[in-house]
């Protein structure tokens, strides 16, 4: 055989070792906490990092003032972020969230302050006209303008976390699927990477088709394009 | 219905900072209630401004603008027509008449929607209406907010003549029907000659009124030979454009 089966295992092979894991080890444990991590980073980090974009794209003074830290903040390794608060914070679940909420909310700012930025006047001039109260004019003309950009700060978003949870995850963490496969990679158990990194892939992909599609496409069935 | 509010506009002063001149100084208009009064004039003069001063949606200037004696800025907002529908894409015919007022009923806003002549098109998106259609929902917005005081700013520019034509008659129905105080700004003589009780002709930096011409023929009484006349009359009051 031209590839040993310890290094390149069949798809059957990693099915049931996918099955043993999930059902007799510790695979839906790791799960859990790796996905309890990735949502309250992700949920913390969108709302900052919203207000915080909307402030800038608002505000140009401030956003004179902050743009260079966020061009900072998107182009700090991430792994430096995760190692600093591991020495300043220790090896806490408290250290690991916030590694990853630091590391993305600069993107959500990015992505959040060029949609305040693409505003178009003319609704403005329009809840002006009316004397729309502020909150209906958050509702009706400003939160349907921003929401293209809320859901693209939140899929390049989730894409950025899925990554960064589970390298903090072997950098430093007793538990999760980044650990876990740190703990595979030292036994170079092949087959039980592969097993957990299939059942990572299952849950993103359930995320995107049952999460992000239908939100995304209730959210912008007025688009042209989607009629 | 009751009777529309009346205006009196007194502005002292209005500039822009990138204009030369004051774009209005020491200028005067009184507007009856449930009149319609066409200010005609050249773009630039200061026709779309003013409509927005008299909104409140522009309090820099020096001077007054009342409603029924009431400063603008504190009257209740004028139901408003832009030069473009300004629909919200992202909402339907129904949801674009409810967002602007918190108090504007399902309900209400459908009877709007009806008397435009939209019965049926509530749910649809601005993309599945036709131009007309889309004006025709601005317009019913424009009376859901404020069925006593109408500001319409060239409201048929970039619409063929036969649309234009039934929009007109939509326009006229409703404010028969409403009794509404109308204040229409266009540069098209035979859009005044159609809609308006009254023509004003704005020309000049600062603008000043250069002609006040009453069209002497009810709206609804206007024959084609009515039209002609009114709309030569407006034409030729109208002067050469001095901006």
């Amino acid at each position: 055989m031209a590839f040993p089966s310890r290094l390149f295992p069949t798809p059957v092979e990693v099915a049931v070792r996918l099955y043993r894991d999930a059902f007799f080890g510790k695979l839906l444990l790791d799960m859990g906490k790796t996905l309890s991590r990735a949502a309250i980073a992700f949920t913390i980090a969108m709302a900052v990092g919203s207000a915080l974009g909307i402030l800038l794209g608002r505000v140009s003074a401030i956003d004179r003032l902050f743009s260079s830290w966020v061009i900072v903040g998107l182009n700090m390794p991430a792994v430096v972020i995760a190692i600093v608060l591991y020495i300043w914070l220790g090896l806490t679940e408290t250290a690991l969230i916030l590694a990853v909420i630091v590391n993305k909310v600069p993107l959500v700012i990015t992505t959040i302050r060029e949609g305040v930025r693409s505003f178009a006047y003319e609704y403005d001039e329009l809840a002006l006209a009316f004397r729309m109260p502020f909150w209906r004019r958050m509702r009706f003309v400003s939160a349907p303008q921003l929401m293209p950009y809320v859901l693209a700060a939140a899929r390049t978003g989730l894409s950025l976390i899925w990554k960064i949870v589970l390298v903090f995850e072997v950098i430093g963490s007793d538990g999760g699927v980044g650990f876990r496969i740190s703990t595979l990679f030292q036994f170079f158990d092949i087959k039980g990477i592969l097993s957990y990194t299939t059942a990572f892939i299952v849950v993103v992909l359930v995320f995107e088709y049952w999460v992000m599609r239908p939100l995304e496409h209730s959210v912008l069935r007025w688009r042209t394009d989607r009629a | 219905m009751a009777d529309g509010p009346r205006l009196n506009i007194d502005i002292a002063e209005k500039r822009f900072a990138v204009l030369p001149a004051p774009l209005l100084k020491d200028f005067h208009l009184a507007v009856e209630p449930s009149s319609v009064v066409a200010l005609v004039g050249p773009s630039g003069v200061g026709k779309s401004s003013l409509l927005r001063m008299i909104a409140g949606v522009d309090d820099d200037f020096s001077g007054s603008i009342t409603v029924d004696g009431v400063d603008a800025a504190a009257a209740p907002p004028p139901g408003f027509v832009f030069q473009d529908a300004r629909l919200l894409p992202w909402l339907t015919a129904i949801q674009n008449v409810r967002a602007v007022r918190a108090s504007t009923s399902e309900p209400s806003a459908r009877e709007w929607l009806r008397r435009v002549g939209l019965g049926g098109y509530e749910d649809a998106y601005p993309r599945e209406l036709s131009g007309g259609m889309q004006r025709r929902v601005a317009l019913a917005r424009a009376f859901s907010v404020n069925p006593q005081l109408l500001l319409l700013d060239e409201p048929f520019v970039s619409l063929d003549r036969q649309i234009v034509a039934e929009l007109q008659q939509s326009f006229l129905t409703m404010f028969s029907d409403t009794n509404c105080t109308v204040i229409l700004v266009t540069h098209m003589p035979d859009d005044a000659a159609r809609l308006a009780d009254r023509a004003v002709l704005l020309n000049g930096m600062p603008a000043h009124i250069v002609s006040d011409i009453d069209l002497d023929v009810a709206r609804d009484k206007r024959t084609s030979q009515d039209l002609a006349r009114l709309t030569a009359l407006i034409a030729e009051a109208r002067p050469e454009d001095t901006l």
